[in-house]
């Protein structure tokens, strides 16, 4: 069980795909306008990594290796079009706003790259806990991008107006560079209290940052050294 | 040992020309066009001025207080960032708005890639299309004379006359330093005659736009529609003040006489085929994003080198 609580921990924390592996920028810089945006879009990725982590779990050793990619898409694919359909049935509001975003998580990098590093090598249980946490953290980094740029942009929460009716929302940042602006300055923020946490001793663990090179676009950029997260002193 | 013959270590040729000596100059080049901007507009344009550039140096001292830099408002970069970003905005802008373009352009566009030296787009402009994305109302809403009005650009576009000498002097609703062209050219001479800056920017630029002008504006040599494109908008004062900002336009002769021709088609492009009857500010940013590629293309060769192998 102890394995299963370290692999949300992981998930959510340690190798938070949003602000530390990096993965899936796509969906995480074009629907986070809003939080509750953020919270669909991550709750679905959610429930489709921990579907597909499961399956190809348990058929990890009937999937031949030189075919396992397509295998694994297959499985995706066909988790995110159930998705979508249950989607469109009963919160058609959220399917309207994520759009395109929802057949796209078929690409989303996360899934794949969590089924390649992870799924494809361990056993059932621990599988589904690593989709149960990689996916909360994904929700969590979508969540707060949403919040913020939400707050900002549109001076709400949740569709609540907040900001005093003196406010006037700052359009950009419900804008393409707002997403930006926004993801740049919460990486900053957990680098620096990562940082702070390291120089107090309380983490000296290092953490390499990626998953392994095998399942990482950058291997031969940056040669097999750990993806600077700020935290390797 | 002879007096003639010292050993030193380089730098053996010195100069007078510092940072804050350059800065200095262009902040004065640019006080007949503040000027005009606040008799024109009055006292809400020495009030943006104030509130802008008071709050870009205010940015600088606390972030650099804050992250135990060296304190660097005394070489004036941050004070010409403020009034170059209150020269772009209409005389009628909020106090809060001054205050968060100063800080965006001061301390996302400045500090964040490295401060003066390290920016990749000119942080007043950076900041006015910041503002313009944000708060486009405010910013393309132009009070002149007690009436708002749309600027002879706008005019231009939709298809009506405009008065080429009103443009050309100044009389006319716009941003506070972009009105009036003969103040702009005073700081401009001033500028080139001090040789703080080359003219090649800023005339390939302008040559470039006119040429773009005249074949794609629809109206062909018509010398009146062109003049009014020339004096009309940010063009000059982007053309003389802001390509030419010494961080983001590019060292090599070739490079710049490319960046302006880049500058002068994209203005174009944006003023004609685009939505907006503006396009100096984006032209601009736009360009000093591709001044990197450019220096690498037209990086001269040293003597002896290539040709044939």
């Amino acid at each position: 069980m102890n394995r299963c609580v370290e692999r949300l921990y992981n998930g959510l924390i340690k190798e938070n795909p949003t602000f530390v592996l990096m993965l899936g920028m796509c969906p995480t810089l074009a629907v986070t306008t809003s939080a509750i945006n953020g919270v669909g879009m991550g709750l679905t990725t959610t429930v489709v990594l921990v579907m597909s982590n499961m399956l190809i779990s348990m058929l990890r050793k009937i999937i031949p290796d030189s075919v396992r990619m397509p295998a694994f898409i297959v499985v995706v694919a066909s988790f995110v079009t159930i998705v979508q359909f249950l989607l469109e049935g009963f919160i058609p509001s959220l399917y309207d706003s994520l759009g395109l975003y929802i057949p796209l998580i078929v690409v989303n990098c996360i899934i794949l790259g969590r089924a390649e590093s992870y799924a494809s090598k361990n056993p059932v249980l621990p599988s589904i806990f690593d989709g149960i946490g990689m996916g909360l953290g994904f929700t969590v980094g979508l969540t707060s991008i949403g919040i913020v740029r939400e707050i900002i942009g549109a001076g709400q929460i949740f569709g609540l107006q907040i900001m005093p009716e003196a406010y006037e929302p700052v359009t950009i940042f419900i804008l393409a560079p707002g997403a930006f602006l926004v993801l740049s300055g919460l990486v900053a923020l957990q680098n620096k209290v990562k940082m702070n946490l390291a120089k107090k001793g309380k983490e000296v663990k290092q953490t390499s940052g990626c998953g392994d090179c095998g399942s990482c676009g950058n291997a031969s950029a940056c040669g097999g050294k750990v993806f600077p997260t700020g935290n390797e002193e | 040992m002879s007096e003639n013959y010292n050993i030193s270590s380089s730098p053996h040729i010195r100069s007078k020309v510092t940072t804050s000596n350059i800065m200095l100059m262009v902040i004065i080049a640019l006080l007949p066009a503040t000027a005009f901007g606040v008799y024109n507009f009055k006292l809400s344009a020495l009030l943006v001025v104030v509130i802008t550039t008071a709050s870009a140096v205010l940015t600088e001292y606390i972030y650099q207080k804050l992250m135990h830099k060296k304190v660097t408002i005394s070489d004036y970069s941050a004070a010409l960032t403020g009034l170059l970003l209150a020269l772009n905005l209409p005389a009628n802008a909020p106090w809060w708005m001054c205050i968060l373009g100063s800080v965006f352009a001061i301390l996302v566009v400045k500090q964040v890639f490295g401060g003066l030296g390290q920016n990749f787009m000119n942080p007043a402009l950076g900041a006015r299309c910041f503002l313009l994305i944000s708060f486009t109302g405010r910013m393309t809403t132009f009070v002149y004379d007690g009436v708002s009005g749309a600027t002879p650009l706008a005019l231009l576009k939709a298809g009506e006359s405009v008065d080429v000498l009103d443009m050309f002097v100044g009389n006319i609703a716009g941003t506070i330093g972009e009105t009036s062209v003969i103040a702009i050219l005073i700081g401009a001479i001033f500028l080139v005659v001090m040789g703080v800056i080359s003219i090649r920017i800023p005339v390939t630029y302008i040559l470039s736009f006119t040429i773009f002008v005249i074949v794609f504006g629809g109206h062909g040599l018509d010398v009146n529609y062109v003049a009014a494109h020339l004096c009309g908008g940010g063009l000059m004062l982007g053309a003389w003040f802001m390509a030419t900002d010494y961080v983001t336009s590019p060292i090599t002769k070739s490079g710049q006489i490319v960046y302006g021709i880049c500058l002068g088609a994209l203005t174009g492009l944006f003023r004609i085929f685009g939505g907006s009857a503006e396009g100096v500010s984006y032209a601009i940013i736009f360009s000093n994003l591709l001044v990197p590629l450019i220096e690498k293309v037209t990086l001269p060769k040293p003597f002896g080198k290539g040709g044939e192998k």
